[in-house]
């Protein structure tokens, strides 16, 4: 039925040119050395040496406030005992994190079946999300007691999880209505219409609540590294952070803490190039600026 | 040609919320026919066209479709374009076949023809974002063509385009109709456009959505451009604006006010 094309054909859009493959360097150099890049970079340098300075000036002694160089010699110092302690935490964190992402979509899936499933459960997923974990850490840890592992990944995971379904679910409810429509014109089956329209149209959702939820299980594994106050051959850097406090080794607590603060922003920039990988063909939120 | 092959029959349409989109609709669609609704928003002409394609039911009053064989001998355009975002144009036109369970190897064609209809050939990987207005929309018809529908309901498909693509899809649109024949029920608030393209326009009104008038074009086809600019067309133009804004009809030799039990 369908035969030659009656119609003036349009030109087909030109093959990209093909630009040299820059270098590894040039490429590393071209993606820092950008205004977003440079700009926070020039402020933190900034306040390290006015905190230097003040910490000099003032002889500020190291139990109070130590300097950022002090800080940093630390680091390198102690690094073989700490690093282990953070991958411990990460491992937590990464643990917790997946299992967070695969209940979370799967609960969502769920609340996505029918309106009275998602009003009679939400509430549940509220309470879970405003239940304070430092006060709940204690009891999970004494439920799992034959495995602090498993109890840390289980404090991880609650604070991680709401994000996840919270933004799945409402990524779920906002396909399009014109294409709902369409699904149904063409008898689109309830799994076709969840796995072709309802979950891409999710995704950036999705990805939104990823990147809240990975910083969060890192929350969550240190707070209830904390509760718990492990001692014992897997101890994680809040661990570390705790038992330097103690004993005032202040410079140490600070290398911990910034070893922590490091992972999470690893953390949110690995999750936000992974969004940005998946969306950018269509959605806004990875395009790039075109002028 | 003259056989019915969609009808409504004393429709009424009332919304959960007691809106009333439609009173006493009576509506006859002849096969291989072009037939324009216009009316203010709210008339509830997408309406009319939600219920032909089963979207929606009527409250009152029964509809048949004796023309249509089928959920895939029937295709919808939305005026949006309604293209899946995260997916190619290939993928796009493809989805209506998707859905049958043919693979993509067993489609491709079946799109490419259809992509041929349309002039975008070449543009298969594209993603719609890189697309023009116009172009989306043709992507949207390709989708729509890619089952080979014989009935074909427009919903305001070029209502955001500017005029020159407005211009250049009408021709092509007519152009292909008259080609494949298809029955086509055309949503638009443009009276030109409506009397360009159709065969019969049907005038409807608001609060509650009803029909004003039907206003036959007795116009041969193929209509060129010196139609677009004949006093003829806006004559019709004329007077279905006049319909609209209230008034009787003028000369009762062009017109034919709405009448239960049409042809």
């Amino acid at each position: 039925m369908l035969q030659e094309s009656p119609l003036p054909s349009v030109t087909a859009p030109s093959s990209k040119t093909v630009s040299p493959k820059p270098s590894r360097l040039v490429w590393l150099w071209s993606a820092i050395a950008r205004p977003e890049v440079i700009a926070p970079l020039i402020v933190g340098l900034l306040a390290l040496l006015l905190w230097e300075g003040a910490v000099r000036l003032f002889a500020v002694p190291p139990y109070l406030l130590p300097g950022p160089l002090l800080v940093f010699q630390t680091l390198i110092a102690e690094w073989p005992e700490l690093f282990p302690s953070l991958l411990i935490t990460l491992q937590i964190t990464v643990v917790a994190f997946l299992a967070a992402t695969v209940s979370g979509v799967l609960i969502a899936v769920l609340f996505a079946q029918s309106k009275w499933i998602e009003r009679s459960l939400f509430p549940y997923a509220v309470i879970l999300q405003t239940t304070p974990i430092v006060a709940i850490a204690p009891l999970i840890i004494i439920w799992l007691q034959n495995s602090t592992f498993a109890a840390l990944v289980v404090c991880a995971w609650i604070v991680a999880l709401f994000p996840i379904i919270a933004n799945t679910t409402l990524g779920l409810n906002s396909a399009d209505r014109n294409l709902q429509d369409l699904f149904r014109l063409y008898g689109a089956s309830r799994w076709q219409t969840l796995w072709h329209l309802r979950l891409p149209s999710a995704l950036p959702y999705f990805l939104g609540g990823l990147r809240i939820s990975g910083g969060l299980a890192l929350i969550g594994a240190v707070v209830a590294e904390f509760v718990a106050g492990t001692g014992g051959a897997r101890s994680g850097i809040a661990y570390q952070i705790l038992m330097s406090s103690y004993k005032l080794q202040i410079p140490r607590m600070f290398a911990a803490l910034a070893m922590t603060t490091v992972l999470g922003v690893l953390i949110f920039v690995s999750l936000t190039w992974l969004s940005d990988r998946l969306l950018r063909h269509w959605h806004e939120s990875a395009l790039r600026q075109e002028n | 040609m003259t056989s019915t092959a969609i009808a409504l029959h004393q429709v009424n349409k009332i919304y959960a919320n007691g809106t009333v989109a439609l009173q006493g609709v009576d509506l006859a669609v002849r096969q291989g026919e072009f037939v324009s609704l216009v009316g203010p928003s709210g008339c509830g002409k997408s309406t009319v066209l939600k219920l032909m394609a089963g979207l929606a039911a009527p409250s009152n009053g029964y509809l048949e479709s004796p023309g249509v064989a089928g959920d895939r001998d029937l295709a919808y355009v939305f005026q949006d374009a309604a293209l899946m975002p995260w997916a190619t144009v290939l993928d796009n036109v493809h989805l209506p076949l998707k859905l049958k369970g043919q693979s993509l190897r067993a489609s491709r064609s079946r799109i490419q023809a259809a992509l041929n209809l349309v002039a975008l050939q070449g543009f298969e990987q594209s993603y719609p974002r890189e697309l023009s207005g116009g172009m989306k929309m043709r992507v949207s018809i390709a989708r729509a063509l890619v089952t080979q529908p014989h009935v074909l309901l427009m919903d305001e498909p070029f209502g955001a385009l500017d005029e020159m693509s407005r211009g250049r899809l009408n021709s092509d649109l007519l152009r292909l109709w008259e080609q494949y024949h298809w029955t086509v029920v055309f949503v638009t608030h443009n009276i030109y456009e409506a009397v360009y393209l159709s065969n019969r326009v049907v005038v409807m009104g608001a609060q509650p959505g009803h029909i004003l008038a039907e206003v036959p074009i007795d116009v041969p086809y193929p209509r060129d451009e010196d139609f677009r600019t004949s006093p003829q067309f806006n004559q019709y133009c004329r007077d279905i604006a006049h319909l609209l804004a209230g008034g009787e009809p003028l000369a009762p030799s062009s017109l034919s006010t709405a009448a239960p039990g049409l042809s």
